[in-house]
Formats: structure tokens, C-alpha cells, sequence
């Protein structure tokens, strides 16, 4: 991996402000394309350092009920991976440095086609892919012809892998580590913080890539805490239940309502920012 | 279709990696792969453990009653004036299913795992019959998913479930049938992975799933293949199942697999039919993706969204299939057809009147394809149907299906 992206370029900025990533997770086309879109352009001047993009699935086995409504209300106004791709590419025109990770299940990118899928995806600005049901078995799918095209595959490590498979794990993977501190579903409680950081020192024994921390952080005081002990936390479900809470009944935002999930995103990214997690910060951001 | 270079044997897969040629697979999350890993090391221990055997063995006979006799079905035969068919009638198995088969396998082998905790998904409940009933024999926790669509039309079952034990757990998402249900017992076991075995009830999900959900199931396919040489002193000529997931299917078709003379013919669900988009017929209608850990034919849209099933049989209402049976499709060894509501509906009657047995719905779609080729065939012909349930569960919707009120 020595070619330099957006993510390399942005842990390498954060590294030299000496503070971790925050990182959001929204599902794209929830509640619909033009509010999703209104929703994703603003992220970055809400302190969104780098931005997770769910790409809807009616089936998705590791998440909760939260994500799964989401997921279902994109759906339902019409989102699919062209539109999806579509909404990267927009946004690029605009902003051209904001890492864009997609993240969601393998089927929607097994039916539009490996190849094509890669191809359009360079093209609209993505930069990292996170597979929920692609293992590390299964890389000659997506994951190893990703990173051929210049994508980052970034993997999912769980209190489940042991140091057995992390060398597995840990083989193709690039950009950054996405650790899931519980077990469970996106949305269930977060892991202990001596748990999170005694994982992330596990992890950086066999690898340089930044470890950012997700699953389950809904405040700004969790994410300060992860913030101290890893170089990144990433919310979602917290997110998406703010979004959630601004639907009407015609299954749009009501008035104001972009304002307030991107406050509500700024109040957690300035988690990132405080002192406590800037002070003792320079283990997490390498 | 290019269809795959015909193997040496059709009973050598899946590979290491659990694939059947382009089918099968691990698609799972990494909190899932370690357990996922252990679960096939330790199935790998138990198959070659003579203990294991002997207990398994011993269950199967006196404890589901096997083997289950194979009956030659002499009213059915006379009336369709053809073939000789024959019944193989797993629906007088303990909790009246071949469900049973696999369950007593899969619970033995979480005992030697050190399991606590099994969970399951169900969508006719028989299924989720079959494994609270193995969970109570062992004294473990059981908990089953299922979905709320299918606790209202299965309801003498969901009170099967409770006398038995376990746990019914409702399941709200999607169109709240199996494939919802599968789901939840998928984010049930990423969240309990230690203490949790997830039962699974048909060959189909990650590896080792497929494989050994069909061990299990073979002990069909190796009855029917001794009882018919007693009976006939040959081989069957033809054998048929339904196919939802595909366990019963793959149990009678997989010890026949490399015995060239014998047509193999599985029947899926066409619903309303399989040009209505109602239909639960994956590999008549559907299409190649990956669903639930493992690659195989799917109900979808162009965009890869899962597509709801329909099935007046709450066990074929599911928009997959096993693995093995895609791949027994490419290499064209079985043949897949489907069968209507309508048409499953007539034969549960035509079997109950002339037979005396109630068949199961799900098993009645294999019944529609005999009425379908059946007179056409000599009277030498000899069809094996796999009666792989009972359908007292089933009366109310049949009831409801033929306006009676009960």
C-alpha cells in the first residue's frame, strides 16, 4: 500500500494535530436521497473527519434495529447502489479531501458486478470498502480485486479474534482497522475502556495501521474516552436514531431537521477535540 | 448456461473451503468466523468418532423411531395408473418431520461443545419443534426465532414449542417469516457467541452448515436405497422431494447421487405462480447472490435487495437455497420444478383420501409432481416420494384455503 490516499492523508493530518478521527456512520438515501445528500455534504464542517456510508440492504444480519430501519426507510424512497454511488460522486465535486468508506453487505455489490462496481466506484471517490459478511476466507470475492483498483478494505477485528486469526485478518487488510468492541449487533452497549485499549495495543503489535474504535458510542463523553485510547471512534446508531427521530409521517425530515442531526453530529465530534482525549492522545494517533 | 464440467463423483463436495463448485461459501461476520472454524474442526472430530455414532445410531432408532418405513402407496399408484410409488414416510418420525434427523446430530455435537445455549430459527415450526424437543431431551436452554407471520398461521406448533420448553422468540422485521427469522438468530449468535450453538435447520448458511445439516439428513437417502432393494430388488427409478432450504431433499438424493440410472427431481414452491412474483421457486425464477453465508440462487431485484417468498407452505416460504442444490442444478444432475398452491393443495387431499395420510404442505408439492408425470409413466416405473412431513399442523390453512370455517 504505498500509494497515499485520502485516508493515509487524513490520519497523517490528524497525527500532526495529535488528536483521533471521528467518524460517522449514515446510511445513504435515509429518509430519502435529497435530504441523505443535504445530510452528507455537511458532515464534513460538523467535524466529521472521515465518513462511513451505509449502502442499504433489506438483510442485514449484524445490525440492530436502528440501522435496519434505516437501511429499510432508504429502501422504501428509492435508494439503490447507483444512487448511492451517484451521492459520493456529487459530493466529491465538492469536497476532495474527506475519506468516504462504504459499508454495508456483499450481495448489492455481488449483483452489480465486481468488476463494475470497482470501476464506478474509483471513478465516484470512494476510498475504503467495509464488507460485513466478507471474511478474510473469502477475499478472492471483492477484497484483494479492491485493492488492485485502489481501494482500501478495511476489516472488521472483533473481541472474537484471537491471535490466531488476527494474522489472517490483518493479511489484506488497509486504510485503517474498524475494531468492534463487543460482540453483538451495531447499537448494543460499548466495550469497557481498558478492554478497548488493551485490543488496540494487541493490534499495534502486528500492524501500523490506525485502529479506530466503533459499536456502541452514543455521547460525546464516550467518544472523548475512545478518542484517548484509539485513533478514531466511529458513531452510527446514535446518528441514525437522530435522523430517525426527525422522520414525519410522509417519511421525510420535518423542517429544521437536517440542522439538527448535523448538530447533533457536531456536539459528538467535538468529543474528539477535548482536552482529556487530545492529552493522552499521542499513543492512539500514531 | 455453461454448465460445470461433470465431476468425478457428485458426493465429493464441498471443497476445504466449503464451496460446491460456485456455490456454498463463508459469508459471515468476523465475530462469527472463529466459532464458524470451531464448529467445522469439531463436526470434523465427531464424524469419524465411533462414539458418536453409536449414540447417534441409538437415538435414531429409539428415540425418533427409525427407520422410517418406505410404503408402497398402492391407492395413489392405482389412481394415477402409472408409475409404482412408493413413501418414504419420514412425516412417522418423532415431532412427525425429517427435521428430527438433523436436530438429534446438531444437538449431540453442541453437547461435545460444550454449549449451553441453543437457538434455532423456524418458519412451520417444525423445525423449531424438532430442536426444542432435542434441547428438553438434553436439558438445554432453547430459544427459537420466528417470524410473526408464521406464529399466527402455525400456532398449534408455537404451543408445541412452549410445552416443550423453549422459548418462541417473535420476530418483527421485514415480511416476519423465516428469512426475518434467520436473520434475528444471526444477530442473536454475533452477540452470544460463546455460550450459543445456532442450530440450523436446513443444508443451507455458512460451512460447515450445508454438509452437515445433509450427514445428517442422508440417513434417508441410505434407508430408502436398502428398503427398495429389498422390496423391488433394484434401485428406484426416480426420486422426488420438495425443496425449500432443500435438507429433505438432499437427504434421499444425496446417497443416489453417483447411481447413474436414477432421476433425481426436486419441487419448489411456484405460489401463484412463478411468473406472478409470488413464489418461493429460487432456482426455477431466481438468481445467483449471497444471503444468510453462503452463495447460491436467490430471489432478487436488480439491485441485489432480497425479494419476499410466498408459499402457502411456511417451510418452503423462504427466497434461497442450499448451496448443494444450485450446484446439482449448474451440473444439471436433479432436476428443479415447481408446483402451485393450487396444485400442492389438491394432491394434500388426493393423498389424504386415498391413502389415509396427511402429508405435510411442503410435502405435498412433491405429491403434485407425481400427479403431473406419474400416469405417463410405465407401470415398471418405480417413484420414491420423500412424505417428509405430517400435515395435521397444516389443517388450518388448508381450511382457510378451501373456505371452511373450523
Amino acid at each position: 500500500m504505498s500509494v497515499t490516499g485520502r485516508i493515509e492523508r487524513r490520519f497523517e493530518t490528524l497525527r500532526r494535530e495529535g488528536r483521533a478521527a471521528f467518524v460517522s456512520f449514515v446510511t445513504a438515501g435515509d429518509p430519502n436521497l435529497e435530504q441523505s445528500e443535504a445530510i452528507l455534504a455537511g458532515l464534513p464542517a460538523a467535524g466529521v473527519d472521515i465518513v462511513e456510508l451505509g449502502m442499504p440492504f433489506t438483510d442485514p444480519m449484524a445490525d440492530g434495529p436502528a440501522i435496519q430501519a434505516a437501511g429499510l426507510r432508504a429502501l422504501a424512497a428509492g435508494q439503490t447502489m447507483h444512487r448511492t454511488l451517484d451521492m459520493v460522486r456529487r459530493f466529491r465535486q465538492r469536497d476532495d479531501e474527506t475519506p468516504i468508506v462504504l459499508m454495508g453487505y456483499y450481495n448489492p455489490i455481488y449483483r452489480y458486478g465486481v468488476e463494475a462496481f470497482l470501476k464506478d466506484a474509483v471513478e465516484a471517490g470512494v476510498d475504503g470498502l467495509i464488507i460485513v459478511d466478507l471474511p478474510a476466507e473469502e477475499d478472492a470475492e471483492l477484497c484483494e480485486p479492491a485493492i488492485e483498483a485502489g481501494i482500501r478494505f478495511i476489516r472488521l477485528l472483533t473481541p472474537t479474534t484471537d491471535d490466531k486469526r488476527l494474522e489472517r485478518v490483518l493479511r489484506n487488510c488497509s486504510g485503517f482497522l474498524y475494531y468492534v468492541s463487543v460482540t453483538g449487533i451495531t447499537g448494543a452497549a460499548s466495550g469497557a475502556r481498558g478492554a478497548v485499549d488493551a485490543a488496540r495495543r494487541r493490534f499495534a503489535a502486528r500492524t501500523d495501521l490506525p485502529v479506530v474504535v466503533g459499536f456502541g458510542i452514543k455521547t460525546p463523553e464516550r467518544v472523548a474516552e475512545i478518542a484517548a485510547v484509539a485513533d478514531g471512534a466511529v458513531v452510527g446508531t446514535a446518528i441514525v436514531d437522530r435522523i430517525a427521530r426527525n422522520v414525519g409521517g410522509d417519511g421525510r425530515l420535518s423542517e429544521g431537521g437536517v440542522e439538527d442531526v448535523l448538530g447533533f453530529v457536531a456536539s459528538l465530534a467535538a468529543g474528539v477535540r477535548r482536552e482529556e482525549a487530545a492529552a493522552t492522545a499521542t499513543g492512539g494517533a500514531r | 448456461m455453461n454448465r460445470p464440467e461433470r465431476p468425478n463423483s457428485y458426493r465429493s463436495l464441498p471443497d476445504a473451503e466449503g464451496h460446491f463448485g460456485l456455490f456454498g461459501g463463508r459469508y459471515v461476520a468476523e465475530t462469527l468466523m472463529p466459532l464458524i472454524l470451531e464448529l467445522e474442526e469439531a463436526y470434523a472430530a465427531a464424524r469419524v468418532d465411533p462414539a458418536f455414532k453409536a449414540e447417534m445410531d441409538d437415538l435414531m432408532r429409539n428415540y425418533v423411531g427409525r427407520p422410517s418405513p418406505l410404503y408402497f402407496a398402492e391407492r395413489l399408484t392405482e389412481h394415477y395408473g402409472g408409475a409404482k410409488i412408493y413413501l418414504k414416510r419420514e412425516e412417522l418420525n418423532h415431532t412427525g418431520a425429517h427435521k428430527i434427523n438433523n436436530c438429534i446430530g446438531q444437538i449431540l455435537l453442541a453437547r461435545r461443545m460444550g454449549k449451553k445455549r441453543i437457538i434455532a430459527e423456524t418458519g412451520a415450526g417444525q423445525h423449531g419443534v424438532a430442536t426444542a424437543t432435542v434441547a428438553a431431551r438434553f436439558g438445554l436452554e432453547c430459544l427459537i426465532f420466528m417470524g410473526e407471520t408464521d406464529i399466527e398461521r402455525q400456532k398449534p406448533n408455537v404451543f408445541r414449542m412452549n410445552l416443550l420448553g423453549a422459548k418462541v422468540v417473535p420476530v418483527h422485521s421485514g415480511a416476519r417469516t423465516l428469512k426475518d427469522a434467520m436473520n434475528e438468530a444471526l444477530r442473536d449468535w454475533v452477540t452470544n457467541v460463546e455460550s450459543t450453538y445456532y442450530l440450523i435447520g436446513t443444508a443451507a448458511g455458512p460451512h460447515p452448515y450445508p454438509a452437515m445439516v445433509r450427514d445428517f439428513q442422508a440417513v434417508i437417502g441410505q434407508e430408502t436405497r436398502e428398503q427398495m432393494l429389498a422390496a423391488e430388488g433394484r434401485l428406484p427409478d426416480t426420486l422426488m422431494a420438495c425443496v425449500g432450504g432443500g435438507s429433505n431433499a438432499i437427504g434421499l438424493f444425496h446417497p443416489f447421487l453417483d447411481d447413474e440410472g436414477v432421476r433425481m427431481v426436486a419441487v419448489e414452491a411456484a405460489g401463484h405462480g412463478v411468473d406472478t412474483g409470488q413464489h418461493a421457486a429460487s432456482i426455477t425464477a431466481g438468481s445467483l447472490g449471497v444471503l444468510h453465508g453462503n452463495r447460491t440462487y436467490l430471489l432478487q431485484d436488480d439491485d441485489g435487495q432480497i425479494l419476499e417468498a410466498h408459499s402457502i407452505s411456511a417451510g418452503l416460504d423462504y427466497p434461497g437455497v442450499g448451496p448443494e442444490h444450485g450446484w446439482l442444478h449448474d451440473v444439471g444432475r436433479v432436476e428443479y420444478v415447481s408446483a402451485t398452491d393450487g396444485e400442492a393443495l389438491d394432491a394434500f387431499q388426493t393423498c389424504c383420501r386415498l391413502e389415509g395420510i396427511i402429508p405435510a404442505l411442503e410435502s405435498s408439492h412433491a405429491l403434485a409432481h407425481v400427479a403431473k408425470v406419474a400416469p405417463d409413466l410405465p407401470k415398471d416405473h418405480l417413484i420414491v416420494v420423500n412424505l417428509s412431513g405430517r400435515g395435521d399442523k397444516d389443517i388450518f390453512t388448508v381450511a382457510d384455503s378451501l373456505g371452511v370455517k373450523i
